[in-house]
């Protein structure tokens, strides 16, 4: 404890606080509120009631009403601090509740019912998880099946990324043919065009080919990304051409020098492709939405979609299942982000 | 066999032609070098050798089969780079096995030949490590592993000496020396440094801006080089050139005038020049000694007592600098001047467009 009191108070040395201490503390502490609060309310907001979502002014931990089996009930009852006329408290259970009166039971006397104004009781509470937030979606709403397009999806489509870009940088990083600059130039120039200007052709093409409301449909309009393709390049740049001399002349063919030995040097910018591709295509949204129809199709951000209704938003089940989604890009970032920060880096890609 | 023949090669880059014309015979089991300042076109040679970039005229012949327009993996060739170029993700067992892997043979035999090349070469401790924990001399060596496991009909070496330190140069200089002999196999080394050339070659190929200056043994060119530019190239300390103007051409004697109106005979045929040309004389710095009556007087700006032999830096009436290595401990203080002579059987003479003025044929013997 006193370790972390020391690494929170810690200062530039000399005596007292410089004014740069505290811009500097409150700068740090003010970033973190800013990350990760969002991220920490809604993972607690996502094991809450309905109810309790929609009370004002909201907690930050989940609750639950405290209830109790009182004998000759047949369902468990809500508990309540009770105010009574005479100025004392109790704990009572409500047995029902007629307009602005509560008729309420003593569970150690349940013979005698006591009735109540609803002003004077307030429920008893403890920190409580709504686990049906996550168990109705995964196991009634074919969350899993949702899931599992996403998995598929994503891996099919990064590996298929993956490939593609590596062979299309090869060849541009590593062959001269004339128009070589030209076609880079237009592959990056892609990169102007933003995905709504395109969508319409995009899904002409789509539907043209078949592909309407099939999986292959996301996956295949999205593997080439010009993104990828500079990334890669401009790694492969940095290959010295010597290496691929010495494996002509160790009697490599082109396909050898490009499986063998190009692309694991290229590992760490594979690697950071890899970490972005699956971030894209996990949090694709519009695309899929646009594409499929057939809800055993659909993936996770198209399911979640499904909670938000005309009239009514099922806010509990969307925030149970946006931490599902959340998790796996979390666990991609917490495993390889010295992988992006070093290919970041090096790749001048922001 | 390792028979190698070029015909009229040439090697353009859009307008740019690198290499003019280059035509060149290796013999099996021959240490050719080609040496030639950078940029002359030697690197480029070697690599339309080996098949890793394609000539834009001529033929390139390998044991007397045209392969111009084969590729680099069916010549048969193995090439050591000047950065080595072993592949970093694999470790050196991996390396030497690639190209044989490659070539689908059996694995008994691969191991076989990694087994002996790394014996050969001394490599067998680090077989499992992987090139970036070696050192430069250890990675020079796992880059001729890797040509010889290949068992080729001739060796390509790129400069492969150039990334060593001068000690570590000096002694894998004389272990190529050893496996050359030991192999027998024909051997192209490119290199642009001429005591790597003298010292190895079998045949030297001087090269300059895409052209052959000259072919021939190293002891050949040192003593008679064609023209001004192998007489500078060969030879260290550099051959000293002075410009002269032909006062007398004789039949077996040519007498030139230098700056400061010294006289010098050089024995040669006089037949090609003609009093009153201009010329330029060279004497290498080994061939100077100080005489007491004529000669050439100079100031002497340094003295380098090197031990066995002094090193005279001097300067010529007309400014030009002057190097001369006197047998002995020398004792010409720096400042004063020196008379120094040039026997005329020891001089070269170069005619006014830079060729040798030939020898008269039978040069008297000294």
């Amino acid at each position: 404890m006193s370790a972390v009191v020391s690494f929170l108070t810690r200062r530039r040395g000399g005596k007292g606080w410089h004014w740069t201490d505290v811009v500097t503390w409150v700068w740090l502490v003010g970033g973190l509120i800013v990350m990760f609060g969002p991220a920490l309310w809604l993972i607690a907001s996502s094991f809450k009631t309905p109810a309790q979502l929609a009370e004002f002014p909201p907690t930050i931990l989940p609750y639950v009403n405290q209830q109790a089996t009182v004998e000759g009930y047949d369902k468990p009852l809500t508990l309540y601090t009770v105010k009574m006329p005479d100025g004392t408290s109790r704990i009572l259970a409500e047995v029902r509740r007629v307009g602005i009166v509560s008729q309420m039971v003593d569970p150690n006397a349940p013979d005698e019912i006591v009735k109540i104004n609803i002003a004077d009781r307030t429920p008893v509470r403890e920190i409580g998880l709504a686990t049906e937030n996550y168990v109705v979606p995964l196991e009634q709403n074919n969350f899993l099946l949702y899931l599992r397009n996403s998995v598929f999806v994503t891996f099919m489509a990064t590996i298929i990324t993956l490939l593609t870009n590596s062979m299309a940088a090869f060849a541009l990083s590593k062959y001269r043919f004339p128009g070589r600059d030209v076609v880079m130039l237009l592959i990056v120039g892609t990169l102007m065009v933003p995905l709504s200007v395109v969508l319409v052709p995009l899904y002409s093409v789509v539907s043209a080919v078949g592909l309407y409301d099939s999986l292959w449909g996301i996956i295949l309009p999205t593997v080439a990304t010009p993104t990828g393709v500079f990334l890669l390049r401009q790694y492969m740049l940095t290959i010295p051409d010597e290496l691929l001399d010495a494996a002509r002349m160790d009697n490599a063919s082109e396909w050898q020098i490009y499986w063998r030995i190009v692309l694991p040097l290229a590992a760490p910018a594979l690697a950071v492709l890899a970490i972005f591709s699956v971030v894209w295509r996990w949090n694709d949204f519009l695309w899929p939405l646009v594409v499929l129809s057939r809800k055993e199709l659909y993936t996770l951000q198209v399911g979640l979609n499904t909670y938000a209704g005309e009239l009514n938003v099922q806010w509990h089940y969307i925030l149970a299942m946006t931490v599902v989604t959340m998790i796996p890009v979390v666990l991609v970032f917490v495993f390889l982000q010295r992988f992006i920060t070093s290919g970041i880096a090096g790749s001048g890609l922001k | 066999m390792g028979q190698i023949k070029l015909t009229d090669i040439d090697r353009a880059y859009g307008k740019l032609k690198i290499l003019h014309g280059i035509s060149l015979s290796i013999e099996d089991g021959e240490f050719v070098v080609l040496v030639g300042p950078s940029g002359c076109g030697k690197s480029t040679l070697l690599r339309l050798i080996a098949g890793l970039d394609q000539p834009t005229g001529g033929t390139i012949e390998i044991d007397g089969k045209d392969v111009t327009k084969v590729s680099a993996a069916q010549r048969g060739l193995a090439m050591v780079f000047q950065s080595y170029a072993l592949y970093p993700h694999m470790t050196v067992r991996q390396n030497l096995a690639f190209g044989l892997e490659n070539q689908r043979m059996a694995k008994d035999e691969i191991d076989r030949r990694i087994a002996e090349a790394a014996r050969m070469l001394e490599i067998e401790a680090y077989l499992d490590r992987r090139p970036g924990q070696l050192s430069g001399g250890q990675k020079q060596r796992v880059a001729i592993g890797r040509a010889v496991v290949r068992n080729p009909t001739a060796f390509l070496l790129d400069e492969p000496l150039s990334n060593l330190d001068a000690e570590l140069r000096i002694s894998t200089r004389a272990e190529l020396a050893a496996l050359h002999e030991r192999l027998g196999t024909t051997m192209i080394y490119v290199t642009h440094d001429q005591i790597e050339a003298m010292t190895l070659a079998d045949r030297i190929v001087v090269m300059r801006a895409g052209r052959i200056e000259q072919i021939g043994r190293p002891l050949d060119l040192y003593n008679s080089p064609a023209n001004l530019f192998v007489a500078g190239f060969i030879g260290a300390p550099r051959m000293n050139l002075m410009d002269v103007t032909v006062t007398a051409a004789g039949p077996a004697s040519v007498t030139v005038e230098g700056p400061g109106g010294f006289t010098a005979t050089h024995a040669g045929d006089g037949s090609a020049v003609h009093p009153g040309d201009k010329a330029t004389l060279g004497v290498r710095p080994h061939d100077i000694v100080t005489v007491d009556r004529g000669g050439v007087e100079a100031k002497v700006t340094l003295v380098e007592a090197l031990g066995p032999e002094t090193v005279v830096h001097a300067s010529l009436a007309d400014g030009k600098k002057l190097v001369a290595v006197l047998q002995g401990q020398d004792t010409s203080p720096a400042g004063g001047t020196v008379r120094l002579g040039f026997d005329a059987g020891r001089t070269h003479l170069f005619d006014a467009s830079g060729l040798r003025v030939p020898e008269v044929q039978a040069s008297p013997a000294r």
